[in-house]
């Protein structure tokens, strides 16, 4: 693969927003990406392997959990420093930045907000250093954009919970030491469970053959007959309003993460293009390809302010489930859009793994489906406005 | 031990470089600024100095409030205090009294420069640094070793190296080779949590006086583009009647 020489585009000298802190925290992630990411990346995603030897690094450069309080692990940073991070991870590949949101805002998140201190204490500071991996299961076979139709369930045994069930589509599932698991108790309510590795009953079979996010182990939980302790039910909320408010905090990840795999297929393809030359110019002296270019950052300078004030909303805890939607099926459409016509202005070059763009268009085709797809966030955006819910 | 690193902030290697006023000052609109390079292969020698035999280090920068990022991510790094002399530094000889100044005032056994700035280049600082306050130097540092009061330090020469032996205090202007691009660090988490709380100091500049001032700024003609020759008779050709090199 090409020596990473990225530079991020910054039309609207946006870092003018940004704290000396954040700009610190962005370029600490943007350096160990292009010395400990970039070069080991293309090659994982062609062996389909998640590249475990830099879940230290990830915790190093503050990605799990940097908003959860200092006293779990976490570096109590606000949200705007953790989109920051996001954007960064997600430059370098769409998959690395989906292992860390998982473990932040899918695992991190719901142990500290609905945990109980005895589990923050037993699960977090582990998930911050890297040392447990964890994994979220919502999506089931049958499942996928109505999680409130669930099967997964658990009866209560006196002295235990019996789970029963299977998720599908489980990002770090594979590896994962840890999984915040959902599931029906025996009156049809949601509840999360914290389900270890090891519990009898419980496996996690990897799924193969993705065209995407093949640097990212994907899979199954099975639960059959697994005993989950009681002390393992997140107890301070129920209801699929839980799940949902993980998925928040994932989404605004995402939403920042989709500019950074744009800024890079932008940046690449900019390069290409003043270097490659045609009929006696540079591509990027013709019309049709600066429409592109152009195009791009424009596209991209839109969908940073739109995650700088989402981020301005979230530290104020004041940013609603539909606002967050808009920016993460904005932001993520846009990248992908952006990867498609950067991978065309890179002629043949462009479907080779010499250059990331072809990685990050197809890992963006997971990226606009999981955490809500592309039309379900239309959808969100629409109940919002009109009052009328078109889900069903 | 008690080190104090010169830290001098400096345009990103890969920043436009533009300059303003009739080519008279340096355009910093849209410019990223860093720690000079060599200045951080001297602080991550200086962080080594402080884990593998307790030493104490200082960074500091002449400069106006905009290079307090700068020394900020030297702390994340692991330096564990900061001082900027506020003053516009545009001249080598008034920056190395300052500085001169500082490392008299903290009883610094070893002070650490860059063999040379990478925005203007002066390549004195740190010589001025040690004859302002009588230590010895050693400039173009490549390898640095102190036990006690005496220092081993490696010198690089036109096509080869001098060892050196020499005693503290000492004034180094270092290089690649005091450690490896390899070994340079990258601020971890909890080194940026921890810089937050550490004292960075800024002192009002004694005795300013600007001995040289620059008059004009000329960037390097453009590159010409590049002629690919196939053959070597057409290279002879080409280099002894076109470029009339041979
Ligand atoms: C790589 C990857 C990793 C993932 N990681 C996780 C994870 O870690 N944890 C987890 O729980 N899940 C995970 N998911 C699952 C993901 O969230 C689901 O795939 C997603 O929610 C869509 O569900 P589905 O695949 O069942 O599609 P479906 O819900 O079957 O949707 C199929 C299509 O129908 C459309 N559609 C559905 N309902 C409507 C409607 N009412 N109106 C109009 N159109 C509709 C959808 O937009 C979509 O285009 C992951 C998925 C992938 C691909
Ligand atoms: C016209 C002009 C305008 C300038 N404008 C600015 C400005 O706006 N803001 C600004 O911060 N600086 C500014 N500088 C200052 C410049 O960055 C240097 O600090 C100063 O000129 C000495 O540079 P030099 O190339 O001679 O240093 P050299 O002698 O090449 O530097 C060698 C070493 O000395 C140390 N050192 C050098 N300068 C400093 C410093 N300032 N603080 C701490 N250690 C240092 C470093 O260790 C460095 O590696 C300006 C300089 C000039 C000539």
């Amino acid at each position: 693969m090409k020596p990473d020489l990225f530079e991020a585009p910054d039309y609207y000298n946006l870092d003018d927003l940004l704290t000396e802190e954040h700009k610190l925290i962005r370029d600490a992630a943007r350096a160990w990406v292009k010395r400990d990411v970039s070069p080991i990346i293309e090659d994982a995603a062609q062996k389909a392997e998640f590249p475990k030897s830099i879940i230290p690094g990830l915790a190093e450069i503050g990605a799990f959990g940097p908003y959860i309080p200092v006293k779990y692990g976490g570096a109590g940073l606000d949200q705007i420093s953790y989109g920051l991070i996001m954007q960064e991870i997600e430059r370098g590949d769409s998959g690395v930045r989906s292992t860390a949101s998982v473990q932040s805002s899918l695992v991190m998140y719901p142990i500290w907000k609905y945990g109980n201190e005895a589990q923050r204490q037993k699960y977090l500071p582990k998930l911050a250093t890297g040392e447990w991996m964890g994994s979220f299961g919502l999506t089931e076979p049958d499942f996928g954009s109505n999680p409130a139709g669930m099967v997964t369930n658990f009866k209560d045994k006196g002295d235990h919970y019996l789970l029963n069930g299977a998720k599908l589509w489980i990002s770090n599932s594979p590896f994962c030491d840890v999984a915040v698991v959902w599931a029906k108790d025996e009156s049809g309510r949601i509840h999360g469970l914290v389900v270890e590795r090891g519990m009898e009953g419980f496996t996690t079979p990897e799924t193969h053959n993705k065209w995407s996010l093949r640097a990212s182990a994907t899979g199954e939980l099975l639960f059959q007959d697994v005993k989950v302790p009681k002390e393992n039910l997140l107890p301070n909320k129920s209801g699929l309003g839980a799940p949902l408010g993980c998925l928040d905090s994932a989404r605004f990840g995402i939403a920042w993460g989709a500019i950074g795999a744009a800024m890079d297929c932008y940046d690449t393809a900019l390069r290409y293009a003043k270097e490659r030359i045609q009929f006696g110019k540079p591509i990027a002296a013709f019309q049709l390809q600066q429409k592109k270019l152009a195009e791009m950052i424009t596209e991209i300078t839109k969908a940073q302010l739109l995650a700088f004030r989402l981020g301005q909303l979230k530290n104020e805890d004041r940013a609603t489930s539909a606002q967050i939607s808009m920016a993460k099926r904005n932001n993520v459409d846009m990248a992908i859009k952006i990867a498609r016509e950067a991978r065309q202005m890179l002629g043949g070059m462009g479907i080779t793994g010499e250059y990331s763009i072809m990685r990050h268009m197809m890992n963006l085709e997971s990226v606009i489906t999981y955490e809500g797809t592309h039309d379900i966030h239309l959808l969100i955006t629409g109940l919002d406005i009109t009052g009328h819910n078109a889900f069903k | 031990m008690k080190i104090l690193v010169c830290i001098s902030h400096v345009p990103d290697t890969t920043s436009k470089i533009n300059f303003t006023e009739g080519d008279t000052k340096f355009d910093t609109n849209g410019v990223q600024f860093v720690i000079n390079p060599n200045d951080e292969f001297g602080l991550t020698r200086a962080m080594w100095f402080k884990e593998k035999q307790g030493a104490t280090v200082h960074v500091a920068n002449v400069g106006g409030p905009e290079t307090e990022p700068t020394l900020r991510k030297a702390l994340a790094i692991g330096a564990d205090e900061a001082i900027r002399i506020n003053t516009v530094a545009t001249d080598g000889y008034s920056v190395a009294k300052q500085l001169a100044n500082v490392a008299k005032e903290g009883g610094y056994d070893l002070v650490i420069g860059g063999r040379e700035s990478i925005d203007y280049n002066g390549g004195m600082v740190p010589g001025m640094i040690a004859q302002l306050t009588g230590a010895n130097f050693i400039n173009t540092c490549i390898g640095l070793e102190v036990e006690g009061n005496n220092a081993t330090a490696v010198r690089e020469m036109d096509g080869g190296k001098e060892t050196l032996k020499t005693t503290l205090p000492l004034v180094i202007g270092g290089q690649k080779g005091l450690v490896e691009e390899s070994d340079l660090r990258i601020p971890n988490m909890r080194g940026i949590m921890q810089a937050r709380s550490k004292p960075l100091h800024v002192k009002e500049a004694v005795d300013i006086s600007n001995e040289t001032a620059s008059i004009q700024f000329e960037k390097p003609a453009p590159k010409g583009a590049v002629k690919l020759v196939d053959n070597v008779e057409d290279l002879v050709n080409l280099l002894h009647n076109e470029a009339k090199a041979i």
